[in-house]
């Protein structure tokens, strides 16, 4: 069974994210002024072949702490969907 | 005459220049490619700067598990020297050997300008020519040498004397002036609890030679290799600092 995992990354809350910032600051300039609290994360998908759910599951959330997050200075979410 | 590996990733750039550093200065330096697995008997091991795997998903992130780096950590596992320079520091922190990261500079851009910085640690393989607060300048160019680490760890390696390089202190009307990245207590360089690991944002081999302007790195390169060759052991003791 292969399964559809979105991973979303996001820099951890409190540690300065100049991105966000950078981001928010334009936002304001082209008059959107109630935008507030941006923050720049990073988005990945990829399938997963796996005998389960949980599976697919677990082996995605190895894949994050090794390699797809930096648990120094990232958060991570999971979405796992059936193909 | 120490053996000295400059490990090259596909997007190292600084690599020429750190072996004509290590050879200006009398150590036997020579390449390593990213998919060797053994380092050739070397008895300090370089990772140079540059942008390995052109810096995807995170700067030495994917470099961190090229083949070549279980040797790399055995090496430093067993106390040979081992310094990472700009992107070679980024990996030495993704892989764990360093604690900490190093994320995208406070002011988003890419810079690239000499800066001053105080040598905080001379009981270090890569620092021991240099006077303890010897003011030197260096070149940095990075888009991401923002230093960052949890409380715990800034304050482990405040407490231990682990910052090996800081910028020079900012002054109130330019924070982020002169450290150029806006990391945290002005952290240019870290090591390892025994001194072996050196991880530094400023670009020694891009100050040795006067025509360049700088001669400030020298003390990078003879220090490991002064004291490989005052030892008939090449390896560093593992003293605890601070």
């Amino acid at each position: 069974m292969t399964y559809r995992v979105h991973v979303r990354v996001m820099p951890r809350t409190g540690l300065l994210d100049p991105q966000g910032q950078a981001v928010e600051h334009a936002l304001t300039a082209l008059g959107f002024e109630e935008a507030g609290s941006v923050r720049v994360g990073r988005a990945i998908e990829l399938d997963v072949d796996a005998g389960s759910r949980d599976e697919a599951e677990a082996r995605a959330r190895q894949m994050c702490d090794k390699l797809l997050a930096n648990p120094v200075t990232e958060d991570y979410l999971l979405k796992v969907e059936d193909e | 005459m120490p053996r000295v590996a400059v490990v090259r990733f596909p997007g190292s750039n600084c690599d020429f220049d750190t072996l004509r550093a290590v050879e200006q200065y009398g150590g036997e330096a020579y390449f390593v490619w990213h998919r060797d697995t053994d380092l050739n008997r070397a008895d300090i091991v370089i990772l140079p700067g540059g942008f390995s795997y052109g810096d995807y998903l995170r700067a030495g992130a994917i470099a961190r598990f090229s083949p070549i780096m279980q040797a790399v950590q055995r090496h430093a596992a067993e106390g040979g020297p081992l310094l990472g320079v700009c992107n070679g520091f980024q990996i030495l922190c993704e892989a764990h050997l360093l604690p900490g990261a190093l994320l995208r500079n406070a002011g988003l851009t890419f810079v690239s300008k000499p800066v001053d910085v105080t040598v905080e640690q001379v009981d270090t393989a890569f620092t021991c020519d240099y006077e303890p607060g010897a003011r030197l300048r260096l070149p940095v160019a990075h888009g991401e040498g923002r230093y960052i680490a949890s409380p715990d760890t800034l304050r482990m390696l405040e407490a231990e004397g682990r910052v090996v390089l800081r910028y020079v202190a900012a002054t109130e009307r330019s924070p982020f002036q002169p450290n150029p990245n806006g990391s945290t207590n002005h952290i240019a360089g870290i090591c390892n609890a025994a001194g072996n690991i050196v991880g530094i944002m400023p670009h020694p081999e891009r100050a040795i030679d006067r025509l360049l302007g700088m001669t400030g790195g020298a003390g990078f390169f003879t220090s490991p290799i002064s004291s490989y060759e005052d030892s008939s052991n090449p390896r560093v003791s593992t003293n605890e600092a601070g």
